[in-house]
């Protein structure tokens, strides 16, 4: 059922990528005496993404998943955080985090269940494909309204405030949700209220076709933290070291002092908006060559085997190894029936006594 | 509950950057206006002062009446004449006027009579918009003077659109929009001034920082230093102005008219003032103002402050001063009682203007509503 | 028992919740130091701090939002939108998400939040502080919608709202916050939800009816007493979950129904009530149905007297439709 039709994610091989600036002892300072696993582990996820994605669009292709969203280009943020998080923590996702869950724990077989909108979805099927809920490992369930997650992890750093508890929220959303009013307001009572979110900011440079300089008037999108009162910062997100020691400080933050900070990480859409979408409509073709300079799959595995990784980031063997496991979950997922037909009526309101209503009476 | 300090500057170390300024994003421009205008021009000196006294009077009249019961509601501008004048003057009487619903003063500029205002206070058949708002919602066209609504900010969103259409058109004039420091908090100040900076709408946007958002304090409304220094968030240039100088706001607004009308993009003026009298006649400023607080500002009453200032430059006697008062004064009361004498508005006219042409519904509507009124006065 | 009015019983409901229940917590424009523009909130900031009264800047999509985010971790917040009229930059977050949130992760994450909101007219308020718009949240699939009439049911309605596990949009009759007044029990005095009250009993004619509608309803039935027409009052006090049980067994019993409610009428929630009578109880009518409604016009500043709903209309009414049948 798999195996031989599983798209190959596009080769790289002799491609230049812009060299990572980081030092073996910037890995050190940022990741402690056992760097080497960590970076290791960061690259494994790293791969085990590109070859999801791809396989994934794949199987929309196929007509065997409704839709996806890939993250290809963004996964040095979304494995990041994934490391530096901790479990009591919080993600308030968009469309593109899922990866967050899963190196946080999340099992990939339920996932991919999600993705199959199967009966062992923790949802039930009543999403979209990649809009997962994993309560398991503190991952809100998203809706496909841009930028309203803001606000509750706003509201969730407060409840966090209040009760005394350790944990940060991590807020991600696109260059595009800094239009929202959620944004807005977000950020905004983050300022005045002082609670430990961390607004992740992943500005992949579109909104399906609309390009982030017509997005907003100002050079960077870091820079509207200032309008709120706390700190911002713009980053390379396709540069593993930098969003790691940003989002140390950042979390820093957040935990010590209970303050909100925006980052904002730069990165490249190197697939489309979702399989719904055609970018050669829109994106000129220059694009694509400045994001696999960017390719932070590419970066970090060159800089592996500049710095005494190099079987590490050997990608033919970890690629085996997680396509092996891609492969196992889909087959497992495709297998379960759709959720019951009964479950429709499920979760409307809280399983609580009942409205006296005729119909009910009668059956 | 508002947080410690933040440390704005935790992000000092540098950025690693490794050739990340995409070639496609472009840095904010911002253009300064070639030479700053003077204040207020001579001629009109003694003219500004004689409408700020008269949004003086018709304030403490109709916080009479309502009190009264002869008009049902009141919004003062108490203490923010010089913000709503200066600017007033500064605009051209092609722009378009989107206001919040405090703006007496601009609409007094914009020459709405004070019998027309009152009629509206009143929502008497006088009234253009046939008492179907409260008090201080009016709006009239001829005036480029569009009709207030009580949600706060959503009139952002359209002086962009307005000033946009008339780029469109060729003509060359700018839109402004009137608001708060509550109102920055809000989706349309958010929507609107991103949208006027992504496509560099011709629109000044006229914050009157009154300190209060009714009873929220300034500093519990946003953590920003000033409100002036959102503009930066949507690319471009946000001012501070002393409100209670008439000068200053003058030449902020007559500045931000050129920039607008040249295609230079819009401006946001925080005109830094102060709300003497409470939010409406529904509110209570005792509850929440620390003590102290409105007798410190009133040492800065702006009507009181430009009085001396045209006796200083020679234009104005005690005299005159006394005299002028004593006139608007029976400006206000002559008006006043022409409004009052006017019949009510015609009882069935609330059931026009919800469509073009009215559905059968509203036609049937009204005419069950004529037969039972007819019935109430005993007709058959 | 003590007298009170409608908003001093909001207030001891408040009162009583956030005593019951450290995860208790108000946020809304105005509601601590000011004590609410209304004064439902008068005198919480003072007893239980400003972190769980909490004065936020000016944005319904930042209270209701924020609100959502402390209801996923445990909290149970409670929100005030001043007026009903401002409710609309919240509605993304109303419809979209703290309607949907339970259903969309599976139950995994439920959503509580309480919004409580001063809606209807009467008081002068013209198109921006009268609207009725009940219909918008009981079409959203999620939602619970309550509306007091009573003192003892504003209490007792919102701390069985404070205490339910969905989301609830609590509509307080702000026409009558101070104008009605009636015993009300101390302490944890509760009201379950989809329970109806029959305000007044009768034989010949049932006036369904909600909120600030309650006492104009009994007030019409009082005068067509006089007729000898016995009209039944009923308070239906939440729209979602609608006791329609009760609603059946008063149209059955008197063969007419008449509908109350200062919406407009153009699917107005009277138009659902209808539905369900000729759904179950048609062969029980005896005459039409009737809605007597606010018109299908924005909501007039002026002549707010001729849109709302009077004893008068209702009474025509009711008469029209016992000489029916």
């Amino acid at each position: 059922m798999a195996g031989s039709e599983t798209p190959r994610p596009e080769t790289s091989v002799g491609r230049r990528t812009v060299p990572l600036s980081a030092t073996v002892e910037d890995a050190r300072r940022l990741f402690g005496s056992d760097w080497a696993t960590v970076v290791a582990r960061a690259f494994r996820w790293m791969v085990f993404a590109r070859s999801f994605d791809a396989r994934m669009q794949g199987l929309q292709r196929q007509g065997r998943i409704g839709f996806y969203g890939a993250a290809t280009g963004q996964e040095a943020v979304n494995v990041a955080v994934g490391l530096l998080s901790r479990p009591e923590d919080w993600i308030a996702p968009g469309l593109r985090e899922q990866l967050v869950a899963l190196v946080r724990g999340h099992p990939v077989s339920s996932y991919v269940d999600h993705l199959f909108a199967n009966a062992r979805d923790p949802a039930l099927g009543r999403n979209m494909p990649c809009h997962p809920t994993a309560r398991d490992v503190h991952y809100l369930s998203m809706s496909s309204v841009i930028g309203t997650q803001i606000t509750h992890a706003v509201g969730l750093g407060y409840a966090l405030r209040l009760r005394r508890d350790p944990g940060v929220v991590f807020a991600f959303f696109g260059d595009g949700a800094t239009s929202a009013n959620d944004f807005h307001a977000g950020l905004n009572f983050a300022g005045v209220w002082g609670v430990p979110v961390v607004f992740c900011l992943t500005n992949n440079q579109w909104a399906i076709s609309q390009p982030v300089e017509r997005q907003s008037a100002t050079a960077t999108l870091a820079e509207k933290a200032a309008a709120y009162g706390i700190a911002g910062r713009r980053v390379d997100g396709t540069d593993f070291f930098a969003v790691a020691e940003a989002l140390r400080a950042a979390i820093g933050l957040a935990r010590e002092q209970k303050l909100p900070s925006l980052l904002e990480f730069v990165v490249y859409r190197m697939t489309p908006h979702s399989t719904s979408d055609d970018p050669t409509r829109y994106q000129p073709p220059e694009f694509l060559a400045a994001a696999a300079a960017h390719d932070p799959l590419e970066r970090l595995g060159d800089w592996m085997r500049a710095n005494g990784l190099a079987k590490a980031a050997e990608v033919e063997t970890v690629r085996a190894d997680c396509d092996s496991e891609i492969r196992r979950a889909i087959e497992s997922a495709e297998a379960v029936p759709p959720p019951d037909p009964e479950s429709l009526f499920r979760d409307v309101r809280s399983p609580l006594p009942k409205e006296r209503s005729r119909s009910q009476e009668v059956s | 509950m508002v947080a410690g300090s933040h440390p704005k500057d935790i992000w000092a170390t540098a950025t690693r950057a490794d050739g990340m300024t995409s070639a496609r994003v472009r840095p904010a421009t911002v253009e300064r206006g070639a030479r700053a205008p003077a204040g207020v021009p001579d001629a009109r000196r003694v003219e500004a002062y004689r409408w700020m006294v008269l949004a003086r009077l018709v304030d403490e009249r109709c916080l009479t009446l309502q009190r009264q019961g002869r008009i049902g509601f009141y919004v003062p501008l108490e203490g923010q004449e010089a913000a709503q004048i200066g600017c007033a003057l500064a605009l051209e009487a092609a722009d378009w006027i989107f206001p919040a619903y405090r703006e007496l003063g601009l609409a007094l500029v914009r020459g709405v009579p004070l019998e027309t205002l009152f009629d509206q206070f009143i929502g008497n058949s006088g009234d253009v918009l046939k008492g179907r708002q409260m008090p201080n919602h009016y709006g009239y066209r001829d005036r480029n003077f569009v009709v207030a609504s009580s949600p706060v900010g959503t009139q952002i969103t359209q002086a962009v659109g307005a000033g946009l259409a008339a780029r469109r058109r060729g003509d060359a004039i700018a839109t402004i929009a009137f608001f708060g420091d509550g109102t920055t908090s809000s989706n349309d100040f958010h929507a609107g001034l991103n949208f006027a900076g992504v496509f560099r709408a011709p629109t000044i946007f006229f914050c009157q920082n009154n300190q209060w958002a009714i009873s929220l304090p300034r500093a519990q409304q946003t953590h920003s230093a000033t409100l002036a220094e959102k503009a930066r968030a949507y690319g471009f240039e946000g001012v501070v102005v002393d409100g209670m100088a008439i000068d200053e706001v003058y030449r902020a607004v007559r500045q931000a008219r050129e920039r607008a009308v040249a295609g230079d993009g819009p401006t946001l003026i925080e005109a830094q003032v102060y709300r003497f009298g409470p939010h409406s006649t529904s509110d209570d400023p005792k509850r929440y103002r620390p003590a102290g607080e409105l007798e410190k500002w009133k040492q800065h009453d702006p009507v009181a402050g430009f009085r001396d200032e045209l006796i200083r430059e020679g234009r104005l006697t005690v005299q005159d001063d006394e005299k002028l008062w004593e006139a608007a004064r029976a400006e206000v009361a002559s008006a006043w009682k022409t409004a009052e004498s006017k019949p009510p508005v015609d009882p069935l006219s609330f059931l026009d203007d919800v469509f073009a042409q009215p559905t059968r519904e509203l036609e049937d509507d009204r005419r069950r509503l004529a037969a039972l009124l007819a019935q109430r006065e005993g007709k058959p | 028992m003590t007298e009170l009015t409608l908003v001093q019983a909001v207030n001891r409901g408040l009162f009583e919740a956030m005593r019951q229940d450290p995860d208790v917590l108000l946020l809304g424009e105005d509601i601590g130091l000011n004590g609410g523009v209304f004064r439902a909130t008068e005198g919480l900031q003072k007893e239980f701090g400003a972190e769980r009264v909490i004065d936020t800047p000016l944005s319904e999509c930042g209270i209701v939002g924020t609100a959502i985010g402390m209801a996923l971790y445990g909290l149970k917040p409670i929100a005030e939108i001043q007026f009903m009229d401002f409710i609309y930059p919240a509605f993304d977050q109303i419809v979209s998400e703290l309607a949907k949130f339970r259903y969309r992760s599976g139950g995994q994450y439920p959503c509580h939040v309480v919004i409580r909101t001063p809606y209807g007219g009467g008081i002068r308020g013209g198109l921006y502080h009268s609207q009725s718009t009940e219909a918008f949240f009981c079409h959203t699939a999620g939602l619970k919608v309550v509306v007091p009439s009573t003192p003892a049911d504003a209490k007792g309605l919102l701390l069985t709202a404070v205490h339910d596990e969905d989301p609830v949009i609590f509509l307080e009759p702000k026409r009558i916050y101070r104008s009605v007044s009636g015993e009300v029990p101390e302490g944890d005095h509760r009201v379950p939800f989809g329970v109806a009250r029959t305000a007044r009993e009768g034989s010949d004619v049932s006036i369904l009816a909600w909120g600030a509608m309650v006492p104009t309803s009994l007030e019409a039935a009082a005068k067509l007493a006089d007729e000898g027409i016995s009209a039944e009052v009923i308070d239906l006090r939440t729209l979602v979950p609608l006791d329609e049980a009760a609603v059946l067994a008063s149209v059955e019993k008197t063969g007419r129904a008449v509908i109350v409610h200062e919406a407009a009428r153009n699917a107005g929630f009277g138009a659902e009530l209808a539905a369900r009578i000729a759904e179950k109880a048609l062969y029980s009518l005896r005459a039409p149905i009737a809605r007597v409604t606010g018109y299908d016009t924005p909501f007039p500043y002026a002549l707010e007297h001729l849109y709302l709903p009077t004893p008068e209309r209702i009474e025509s009414a009711a008469r029209e439709a016992v000489r029916a049948g």
